[in-house]
């Protein structure tokens, strides 16, 4: 095996780059000529726009033009797509129009309404604040709560009651008959705190158009630019693709918030044409806040069924989710789809029913965020089995043994849909409790009753589905789109290789993890590989990166892709050498006619496809270029167990994380070392979730949390170090057996924390405290308690 | 930003002469609070008088038992001057935990003070103990400087030079953080002289700095802890926030005053 | 407009500004030097730092105008050549870095804690980055590369 490759922690490829400071991030691109836009926002959370007078503005120094709502809709095109349509009980979802600029009624704080482009970002901005709008504000509903009261303001006539939909998922009355005969049953409340996901890189753009060419091209700030060129070319600007060039370059960070189609990616690019001049946007932090799709916002009633035993018999999950005011690209899909779904956990709950209702408010888009719907299920899971064992007496460790789906039964078909493909949950249960040393616990809570503060543990067993997904089965269920993935392995004369991928890496180090596959199964040195990513021009097609998809299904894209090389590369030895086919084997870059001390190098048949001198012209076509489009046979199902332990200061609230340890099953590990950087930031934002971070609106739709100096972004010292582990069970159906990293972190942490949490509470008789479980709430608890 | 005129001062009176000669002009020294203000577009000054290269406002002189600290010197200055640490530690220590290191290295205690930010860390320790804000034209009493939010006694065209700390018996700052800004949501300074009078100044938890002159009392009593066992703030008139309710502030109040008595030693 | 003229890693430049020009945008827009970033506005995310006369600085939260002959020193002023700069060595080497988009300010504050603590302790580098947010490493890593940085340039001092 060589070196750097399957299964090493191999230093990043990527990394020079960014720490000589020559990354090229979106905004550190400049265009020839290029001029720059400033968005005129919506101060109001619902109000109709009675005028817009640009003419103060326009006169302004520096200006080139300004757009308004009023020109987007003159010129007849479309509104941002949803990707993603959900049938519910009474028929599909309510998709309301989602204008890129808005002409008549603004539905949120940050709606975009007109756009400024100036020679300069800071003339851009000055004329913008000359942009005078007539708003004749409305009544607004920022929460859920509001939203689905009698009479609340309607965020859009065509969803009467702001509901978007009504779905559910399992038959309720087989779930009530099992909980009528139930010994135990167990009942909780909790609010999934609504987060902004704050990548540290805000968004940006840039769009040009050439006349002469009559093409277009877009760098954006995406996790997915095949996903951006087919949104905003097909249905939002009708523009065809082979004159639409999307360029996702070096991204600062996504966690899902740059996987959709954002209204000034399609402002600009429409507006490229209009002034022939490129056109920079860059986004402001406190614009971010108002216009990047936030994530979670969900509010549950849930209920466990237990018998005597404490085996579970039934789950019923009611859940409110908010929309937004707007579906963003991938919304409707995430309560449902990738939540309910996974209320089966790691346990074999034989009855589950989940409904969910979609509202519709006046705030930011809500969408997938880092672990989209996974956190919320684990939450509910976790939450509800922790409390469960407490109220039994029973240890919460044990009760979860009792109840895990046996590593004998894979594959596991649950009652929510999902077919279960590998796993040992007792194996990263035990690897877990064993690395937070949990039999130690009772005696380092005395320690700290001794010094006055409240300790307690808790546990996460979670699971997610990710490998996303079988094209077929996401069609079924709503999806508009292929969840494929596409490689294309590029072997150079010389016997170097570029491997384009439909995956984008903005932090995972797909040049690294990907060059180790390939210099593995290749034989190559690592640093004769290259990883391009990111360019609908070079790259033939691709879905992107989210749901820990890229290894999973990109990974197994290019596995397949190598397939083909080799397959055609031994046909080439075979000729070199003068042996049959049959007889090759290939390893190390060696091929090797068996039972011979016959050989050629993989260099020398790469030259020769290119060279075909001596070649089999009329069976094979020079050339060594293949490409593999995969589409996954199932989700996988990494799996694991995280565990918590915190100390609560009672005089003044505050948490301390004092430990916290994670086994994961991510099937194979191809590099180590990232594997546990992914886990680490998880687990940091799933704090985050638990402790600090925490989007407020007041009723009147106004954003009380815009700026860190009010949103809590985790920082150093608010989190200890970590003792990460991993354990194997491969994934049985991708060529390379690997499940996906990326987020379990988030979707295990909050759930771990708050257990924890709650532990620490419970003997002064607090049971119920809401995410994040800031001083305040916990002070308030206690004195309530 | 809106765009305006800047210019550098080359003396106090300079700068002086330049504030009143602007329109609406405003005095930069560190900058740490202006410029995120004019970043945000929250003001519009017509000119800003930089007061960084000006001679003598900078450095610390200890003196018998007053420490005087110029204007433009920079937290980070104060909290890692060994004759600070050695006269006064708590007036160190409160240097160290204003905002975080880039803050340090270029925000100064005339700018802090004369900005008055109700959940700023100095105006505590000016109050607690007992200091003397000195001017270009006179000598304010820290207890007289801080007027009310972001408002101060300076005057128009009035600079603030230097600050005069007379050293304690024994003092310490005790600050709850606001997590995500974190400013105090309340910062307690406690300090007692070799007389045995005691101050206690409260930053964070209402519109500007006060003394909470019961804990006073119980604390010229009897400098222990257990002399304010029961004791928070009145939460009338405090600060309510998505952070912070005014009871939970009235509590911390207590708890951080407990802590710093504590810290005394 | 004012010019203003400064030593930005060891070269004089100048160059005519805005009074309101940050310095980040000096250092970005007209000298091209894009590796230090703007995460936030609000003078907190510390994807901007840099030095300005040897100490760290956010260089958001100053003027151009303001480093009027000060020695500026950003990221890509580390590297001798092809030689990294030890603490550039180590979060390569600690994988203290994923998206990359806060190092160059993650390395430049590292180094001025560095330059006063030369085997800074875990807790001391969590509580130094507190000017300096991540979404990526979780900090863990971070925190592992600045204390084996600072011990490495130690060495290199040293040795």
């Amino acid at each position: 095996m060589p070196k750097d490759g399957i299964g090493a922690s191999v230093k990043r490829k990527e990394d020079y780059r960014f720490i000589t400071g020559q990354g090229a991030y979106t905004d550190d691109i400049d265009r020839p000529g290029q001029s720059y836009a400033v968005f005129v926002r919506s101060p109001h959370a619902h109000a109709r726009i009675a005028s817009v007078n640009t003419a103060a503005a326009t006169a302004m120094p520096g200006v080139v033009k300004i757009l308004t709502g009023a020109d987007y809709a003159a010129d007849g095109l479309g509104g941002l797509p949803c990707g993603w349509q959900v049938t519910g009980k009474d028929g599909p979802m309510v998709e309301p129009a989602h204008p890129p600029l808005v002409a008549d009624c603004v539905r949120h704080v940050g709606d975009q309404v007109a756009v400024v482009i100036a020679n300069s970002a800071a003339e851009a901005r000055d004329a913008a604040e000359a942009v005078v709008v007539d708003y004749q504000p409305l009544p607004a509903t920022a929460s859920i709560e509001t939203a689905m009261a009698a009479g609340a303001p309607q965020v859009h006539d065509e969803a009467p009651g702001n509901l978007c939909y009504d779905w559910e998922i399992g038959d309720k009355a087989d779930v009530d008959a099992v909980f009528a005969g139930a010994h135990h049953v167990t009942r909780i409340e909790l609010v999934n705190n609504r987060l902004v996901p704050n990548a540290i890189e805000p968004r940006a753009a840039i769009a040009e158009y050439d006349r002469a060419t009559r093409e277009y091209t877009l760098y954006t700030t995406s996790q997915n630019p095949h996903v951006i060129r087919l949104l905003m070319g097909a249905f939002v600007l009708q523009l065809p693709e082979h004159r639409l060039r999307v360029v996702a370059p070096d991204v600062g960070g996504g966690f899902g918030s740059k996987i959709f189609h954002y209204a000034e990616e399609a402002v600009l690019t429409w507006a490229a044409a209009k002034v022939a001049r490129p056109i920079k946007w860059t986004a402001e932090r406190s614009e971010s806040f108002v216009t990047d799709a936030h994530g979670r916002d969900h509010v549950t009633i849930a209920e466990l069924a237990l018998d005597v035993d404490g085996k579970f018999l039934g789950l019923k999950v009611d859940t409110k989710a908010n929309m937004g005011a707007y579906l963003s690209t991938f919304a409707p899909c995430v309560p449902t789809y990738l939540y309910a779904t996974l209320l089966a956990g790691q346990y074999t709950t034989p009855k589950i029913w989940c409904g969910v209702q979609a509202v519709f408010t006046h705030t930011v888009p809500v969408d997938a965020y880092r672990g989209a719907g996974r956190p919320e299920a684990t939450f509910v899971i976790e939450r509800i089995v922790e409390t469960a064992a407490r109220e039994m007496g029973l240890d919460p460790a044990e009760l979860r043994r009792r109840n895990f789906v046996p590593s004998d039964a894979f594959p596991y078909q649950t009652p929510v849909a999902l077919v279960y493909d590998s796993g040992d949950y007792e194996g990263t249960l035990a690897a877990a409790l064993a690395a937070a040393d949990y039999d130690g616990f009772a005696a380092r809570q005395a320690e700290a009753e001794a010094r006055g503060k409240l300790r307690g543990i808790g546990l996460s067993a979670y699971i997610e589905a990710c490998g996303i997904a079988p094209s077929a089965v996401a069609g079924s269920l709503g999806a508009r789109a292929g969840l494929y993935e596409c490689g294309e392995v590029r072997v150079h004369p010389t016997g170097s290789v570029t491997f384009f991928t439909g995956a984008h890496s903005h932090g995972q180090g797909h040049e690294t993890t990907f060059a180790q596959i390939i210099a593995e199964r290749l034989g190559v040195d690592i640093d004769a590989v290259e990883v391009v990513h990111g360019d609908t021009a070079k790259i033939p097609f691709g879905m992107g990166t989210y749901g820990s998809r890229s290894l999973a299904v990109g990974g197994s894209a290019l596995s397949r892709a190598l397939d083909k090389i080799e397959t055609k590369a031994k046909r080439i030895a075979a000729h070199l050498m003068e042996a049959s086919e049959t007889d090759i084997e290939f390893s190390d870059g060696q091929f090797t006619v068996a039972g011979t001390d016959k050989s050629v190098g993989f260099g020398d048949v790469a030259l020769t496809a290119y060279v075909p001198h001596n070649y089999p012209i009329e069976e094979l076509e020079p050339g060594l270029d293949e490409t593999a489009f995969y589409d996954p046979a199932n989700f996988t199902f990494p799996a694991g167990c995280h565990v918590c332990e915190v100390e609560v200061d009672p005089e003044t609230g505050r948490v301390e994380i004092v430990n916290f340890a994670a086994s994961d099953d991510f099937g194979n590990v191809i590099n180590p070392m990232i594997v546990e950087g992914q886990v680490h930031g998880g687990i940091v934002q799933g704090v985050g979730q638990a402790l600090l971070e925490g989007c407020v609106y007041g009723e009147d739709g106004q954003l009380a949390t815009g700026s860190y100096m009010d949103y809590t972004m985790p920082r150093a010292d608010d989190v200890p170090s970590f003792a990460v582990s991993t354990r194997t069970t491969p994934c049985p159906h991708n060529p390379l057996g690997v499940k996906g990293c990326g987020e379990a972190g988030a979707i295990a942490a909050p759930a771990a924390v708050m257990n924890a949490v709650h532990h620490a509470l419970g003997s002064r008789g607090v049971s119920r405290i809401d995410m994040p479980a800031t001083p305040v709430r916990v002070w308030r608890a206690l004195n309530a308690a | 930003m809106h765009n305006f005129t800047y210019h550098a001062a080359n003396s106090v009176a300079d700068a002086a002469a330049k504030v009143a000669d602007g329109e609406d002009a405003v005095l930069m020294a560190g900058g740490m609070t202006l410029l995120p203000t004019l970043k945000q577009r929250l003001a519009q000054p017509s000119d800003i008088i930089d007061l960084a290269g000006v001679a003598g406002l900078s450095g610390i002189r200890v003196e018998g038992g007053t420490v005087t600290v110029g204007a433009m010197t920079t937290h980070d200055t104060v909290a890692n001057s060994s004759e600070v640490a050695a006269a006064i530690p708590a007036l160190a220590a409160v240097a160290g935990h204003i905002g975080d290191p880039q803050v340090r290295n270029r925000g100064t205690i005339g700018g802090s003070i004369a900005n008055n930010d109700p959940a700023a860390d100095y105006p505590a320790a000016l109050v607690g103990l007992g200091a003397t804000v000195c001017t270009n034209r006179r000598e304010i009493a820290a207890g007289d400087f801080f007027t009310s939010m972001f408002e101060t006694a300076l005057d128009e065209g009035e600079i603030v030079t230097s600050v005069r700390f007379p050293a304690p018996e024994t003092a310490a700052y005790m600050k709850f953080p606001n997590p995500a800004s974190r400013y105090a949501i309340v910062g307690v300074f406690v300090a007692r002289t070799t007389g045995g009078s005691v101050r206690v100044a409260v930053t964070g938890a209402a519109g500007c700095v006060y003394r909470e002159t019961a804990m006073e009392t119980a604390l010229e009593g009897d400098f222990s802890p257990a002399a304010l066992d029961g004791m928070t703030a009145s939460a009338d008139d405090l600060n309510e926030d998505i952070h912070a309710s005014a009871e939970y502030r009235a509590h911390l109040v207590g708890v951080m005053a407990r802590r710093a008595v504590a810290a005394c030693g | 407009m004012p010019t203003v003229s400064m030593n930005v890693n060891g070269e004089a430049v100048s160059g005519e500004v805005e009074a309101r020009t940050l310095l980040v945008q000096f250092l970005r827009e007209q000298l091209r030097l894009t590796g230090t970033h703007v995460g936030c506005d609000t003078s907190q995310c510390g994807a901007c730092v840099v030095h300005v006369n040897g100490v760290s600085a956010k260089s958001c939260t100053m003027l151009a105008v303001q480093c009027a002959d000060a020695e500026v020193t950003t990221i890509e002023g580390l590297a001798d050549g092809d030689d990294l700069h030890p603490m550039q060595e180590a979060f390569r080497d600690n994988h203290g870095l994923q998206c990359g988009f806060c190092t160059p300010g993650m390395i430049m504050s590292a180094l001025d804690l560095a330059r006063r603590n030369s085997t800074p302790s875990e807790q001391e580098v969590r509580d130094w980055l507190e000017g300096n947010i991540c979404r990526c490493t979780g900090y863990h890593n971070i925190v592992k590369s600045i204390m084996a940085g600072a011990r490495a340039m130690a060495a290199v001092r040293g040795g």
